[in-house]
């Protein structure tokens, strides 16, 4: 029922190939998934805008330490530390990959198993940031130690606050697929979290650079 | 509430029957990051080209994550949707690197 | 005991100054009228079904309206409480601090709070009729964006009762507003609710953005869309490009200010001027933003009423796309003066200049539309035609502060004063009103009589200019902006003087306005025919109010001007949906939730501004639940069945 009323609601549009859409991607299958992920485009393209805001900060006072570390003091006697971080978060893009792959091919159990191992990798990115950031706290550099820490803090916290909710929000959509199956709409669902998860390791991978690399440099 | 049931499921013509592009996009995925952490933790290079190495490691990274994981070129037509995204990037750019440039006069000269 | 409970008090509730004394009496006194009338009348259920739960894009529009309107007589009377204080020299009407206060009030609310939710009700309203939708893309999430502006709005509105109002600045530069400079709860209040009614307006650009990308009636190509479609697509691109980058300012203070952090402070290594760097990569487009919208109004009002095709459809396009791509390469215009080098100043003189290319093509196109055509001046027209000279003045003097060098002299004088009042009033408010005047009927059912609307016009347009022109020249003569007062000896007291009476003049424009509505509700005369002005697009074909469901059976399209092109050929019939096409409609269902989830907004930012953060997280909290309901809910929709669709349509004469 979901999936047909935005059907109707969301008309074919005045361009004539836009229904030309292949026919073996669940999530595509109705004019609502369609313009649902077409939407979450959109909300991409903001939320890279609202990095590129963070970034622009970074760059802008990452020297600034104020006899606080300096990032490569604070980086660079331990680098397995981000490496780590970022092996687990590349694999959980990687598997959520695989996710989607095994719903294209309609296996709905793999999928949740693949969602299953995303999740987990997730929690365990999250778990290295946290003790991460709480082993800086420790050494003394703090949000309030100096500008550079400022933004060093809030530019990573603000992607691990989108893998948090990343996390949260992939559990709601296992839970749908448990408990109404593959269709349409949960396709649709899953699709979607998984954009926004590839999203936050490409996120990662200018963080990884700009600010773990060019801080241990 | 019965859900449209999956209209087509059959495999679409010449789709693998193992993902292959996915554990390709991995492997690259991890080599381009071990080579930009190797490049910088042995100084590979001196200082300017190095950060220029790792940045253009990273954009392929990037691309590696939106053309294997995220499909950009098989969505539905037309793609306005990566229009869009690519004047986002380019606008990432720019706000980064004008930033820069606007504010260098704050920072002391090394 | 209760001397520590007056002090708290004393604190909390802003007590000292009269005139907030009364503004709280008056507050009181009109929350209670309200009430007392919605119970009288049972008017609760009432409120809450056909409003307050609605996920209808046409009764969004008219939410938005209402705030609009609301908020220019708010913003309008701090604007006459400024101007008062300076009809002469040494008056004491306001002390410094509360002048600070209301200049940081009027320009916030006035931007962020009128032009904004103006706009919208204009998407709202026009949008899905013009490309033939049924509603928007996602029509839960346009009433969640709406009440994130109203709650964001009144974040910021309670401030000045309760804890005090903010005083930084509509442009909240730091170090001034850092903690340190700027205690007190005013400035929290604007970052929170700007920050709140800001996710609300980047969803809203998703969302017409996928409305218009992906809901247009079959043949509809891009390139046959109405021209107000196309500066609201261009006006979403600017959104998502740069709504982005305010909440990241606004956010980055506030953790400045909540957690000690240091991005902009003095000590620590804080860089103040990334705050203004930022605020402008925002700031200059969000210029765009708000006028776009009216060039679009411009556009659909002077077709109509010169009975012509627009000229040069395809330049005007091409406008708005470079309008919205270079307008964000401009900001560094508003800070000249930091002194970032000559080469960051002078490419951003050249990129301002660029900009006014496009806008110059747009003028040029309206004035050949006008050129030989049968020109009727309705109320639309003539405050389109008053746009035509005010943005003129506006647009030179923009580009006289665009050049670098001479900008040092006219930075933040009255000059830069006058320059953007111009631009905002000649070119936002003009566009808008001529919008609301165009769509009233089509929005409420029933035209606005002309006679309180051309005094309006006239008190509005001779006070503008009384009220603007002198400021130039006593920008020239060294007066700065934000002065609360001045001495006698400047000799800039007669030019003052007649900039208030200009003031007043507009005040009274409006009040026309106001009686205007009220006199054309209590003398009603209902427009039967859905087409009062001869209109040239889809929306003019539908009756005035829509139905529900706009559409009983979405046409087809084949023209640009679809409707004028039907009614030149006599066909108007084929727009009517035939009994036999008609069928069930799939609809949203209305809900509380969004305005729910704007509550916990609210007290979520509420809490974060008085530093109760467990409160603030509180809020938070219940945000998330609100989405997770919504992700679970299995029926979002119901069916309207296709009887009484045909009862409704042919209950309008439609079938
Ligand atoms: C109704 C007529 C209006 C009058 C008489 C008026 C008057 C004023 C005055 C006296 C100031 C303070 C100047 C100063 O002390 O520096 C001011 C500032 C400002 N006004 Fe208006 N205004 C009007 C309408 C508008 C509108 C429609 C907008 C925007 C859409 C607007 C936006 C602003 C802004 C952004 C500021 C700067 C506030 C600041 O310095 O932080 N005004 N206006
Ligand atoms: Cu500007």
């Amino acid at each position: 029922m979901a999936v047909r009323m935005e059907e109707v609601l969301s008309r074919r549009t005045g361009d004539p190939s836009s229904t030309d859409h292949p026919g073996h991607r669940l999530e595509l299958s109705t004019e609502d998934g369609v313009t649902k992920i077409f939407g979450f485009w959109m909300f991409l393209v903001s939320d890279v805008l609202l990095f590129a805001s963070l970034f622009a900060t970074y760059v802008v006072i990452y020297t600034h330490t104020a006899n606080g570390p300096s990032a490569s003091e604070l980086f660079g006697h331990d680098v397995s530390g981000f490496l780590a971080e970022t092996l687990a978060l590349l694999t959980s893009s990687f598997t959520c990959g695989l996710a989607t792959w095994e719903m294209h091919q309609g296996r709905a159990g793999r999928l949740k198993f693949w969602m299953i191992i995303t999740l987990l990798l997730g929690l365990t990115f999250l778990g290295l940031e946290i003790t991460e950031f709480r082993d800086f706290v420790s050494q003394g550099a703090t949000l309030q130690t100096s500008a550079f820490l400022s933004g060093f803090y809030t530019l990573v916290g603000t992607h691990g606050a989108h893998v948090t909710l990343g996390i949260l929000w992939m559990s709601l959509i296992l839970y749908q697929l448990v408990r109404f199956g593959l269709n349409a709409v949960t396709a649709r669902k899953f699709y979607i979290v998984g954009l926004y998860w590839h999203f936050l390791d490409i996120v990662w991978v200018l963080i990884f650079t700009v600010v773990y690399l060019t801080g241990v440099m | 509430m019965s859900m449209v049931r999956p209209p087509a499921l059959e495999r679409a013509p010449g789709q693998a029957r193992f993902p292959w592009s996915h554990v390709a996009g991995y492997a690259l995925s991890i080599v381009l990051t071990l080579a930009a952490f190797w490049a910088v933790l042995g100084h590979a290079l001196p200082t300017k080209p190095l950060l220029a190495g790792i940045l253009l490691l990273a954009v392929l990274q990037i691309l590696v994550q939106l053309v294997f994981f995220m499909h950009v070129g098989q969505d539905s037509k037309p793609r306005y949707h990566l229009w869009l995204f690519s004047v986002a990037m380019f606008f990432f750019v720019v706000f980064v690197v004008s930033s820069m440039w606007i504010l260098t006069f704050n920072t002391p000269i090394s | 005991m209760g001397d520590s409970l007056t002090n708290t008090a004393g604190h909390f509730f802003v007590t000292g100054d009269p005139l907030i004394i009364a503004s709280d009496v008056a507050i009181v006194l009109v929350s209670l009228g309200i009430v007392f009338t919605l119970t009288y009348f049972k008017k609760w259920k009432w409120l809450w079904r056909e409003w307050l739960t609605t996920v209808d894009h046409k009764k969004i529009a008219i939410m938005y309206l209402i705030s609009a309107i609301l908020m220019l007589f708010r913003g309008g009377v701090d604007a006459l409480l400024m101007r008062t204080q300076l009809a002469l020299p040494n008056l004491g009407l306001l002390s410094a601090e509360h002048y600070d206060q209301i200049f940081t009030t009027h320009g916030t609310i006035m931007i962020l709070f009128m032009a904004m939710p103006f706009i919208f009700a204009m998407f709202n309203a026009v949008v899905p009729l013009q490309i033939g939708a049924r509603d928007v893309a996602f029509p839960y999430l346009n009433a969640i964006s709406f009440w994130l502006f109203f709650f964001g709005a009144l974040l910021f509105n309670i401030s000045f009762v309760i804890g005090g109002s903010p005083d930084g600045g509509w442009t909240s530069y730091p170090p001034l507003t850092e903690l340190q400079f700027d205690p007190g709860v005013g400035e929290n209040y604007y970052l929170l609710g700007l920050s709140i009614s800001g996710i609300g307006t980047i969803a809203t650009g998703i969302n017409f953005l996928a409305t218009i990308i992906k809901m247009r009636a079959p043949g509809m190509t891009l390139m046959k869309m109405p021209l107000f479609t196309w500066a609201v697509l261009g006006t979403c691109i600017i959104i998502l490009f740069v709504f982005p980058v305010l909440s990241v300012a606004l956010a980055l203070l506030l953790i400045d200010r909540l957690f000690g952090a240091h991005f902009f402070t003095m000590m620590y290594g804080g860089n103040p001027m990334q705050f203004v760097n930022l605020f402008w990569i925002w700031g200059h487009p969000e210029v765009y933003i708000a006028v776009l919208p009216a060039f679009g109004i411009y556009s659909e009002v002077v077709a109509t009423f010169s009975q012509k095709k627009i000229f040069g459809y395809k330049s005007m396009v091409a406008s708005i796309m470079a309008i919205s791509i270079i307008g964000n390469l401009t900001w560094v215009h508003h800070f000249f003066t930091m002194g970032a080098g000559p080469a960051v100043n002078t490419f951003f003189s050249i990129s301002t200049m660029a900009v006014a290319i496009p806008t110059g093509v747009k003028v040029f196109n309206w004035l050949m539309t006008m050129y030989r055509g049968r020109i009727t001046l309705s109320l639309p027209m003539l405050w389109a035609l008053a746009f035509i000279p005010a943005f003129a003045v506006a647009g030179a003097t923009g580009v006289w502060l665009a050049e670098a060098p001479t900008d040092y002299q006219y930075h933040n004088t009255y000059f830069m004063v006058a320059h953007f009042h111009q631009a905002l009033i000649g070119g936002v408010v003009f566009g808008m009103l001529a919008g609301m005047y165009y769509w009233w009927p089509k929005m409420f059912g029933f035209k606005l009589k002309e006679k309180f609307g051309k005094w309006a016009f006239w008190f509005f347009n001779i006070g503008f200019y009384v009220c603007f022109t002198p400021q130039y020249i006593l920008g020239l003569m060294g007066m700065q902006r934000r002065m609360y007062t001045y001495t006698a000896d400047m000799h800039w007291t007669a030019l003052n003087f007649v900039s208030t009476i200009g003031a007043y003049l507009m005040g009274i424009g409006f009040l026309c306005i106001a009686a205007q509505i009220i006199h054309s509700l209590v003398h009603m005369e209902k427009d039967l025919t859905g087409d009062p002005w001869g209109g040239r697009t889809l929306e003019w074909s539908l009756p005035s109010p829509a139905p529900h469901y706009n559409f009983a059976v979405i046409p087809q399209i084949s023209d640009r001007d679809e409707w004028w092109e039907r009614k030149r050929r006599g066909e108007q019939d084929a727009l009517k949906p035939r009994p036999e096409d008609i069928r069930d409609i799939h609809m949203p269902k209305n809900s509380g939730v969004p305005f729910l989830m704007g509550v916990c907004f609210f007290i979520a930012g509420f809490g974060f501004t008085f530093g109760w953060i467990a409160v603030g997280a509180a809020g938070l909290v219940g945000v998330l639940l609100c989405l997770a309901h919504r992700s679970l809910d299995q029926h979002p929709d119901h069916d309207i069945p296709a009887d009484e669709i045909r009862r409704t349509e042919a209950a309008l004469g439609r079938l």
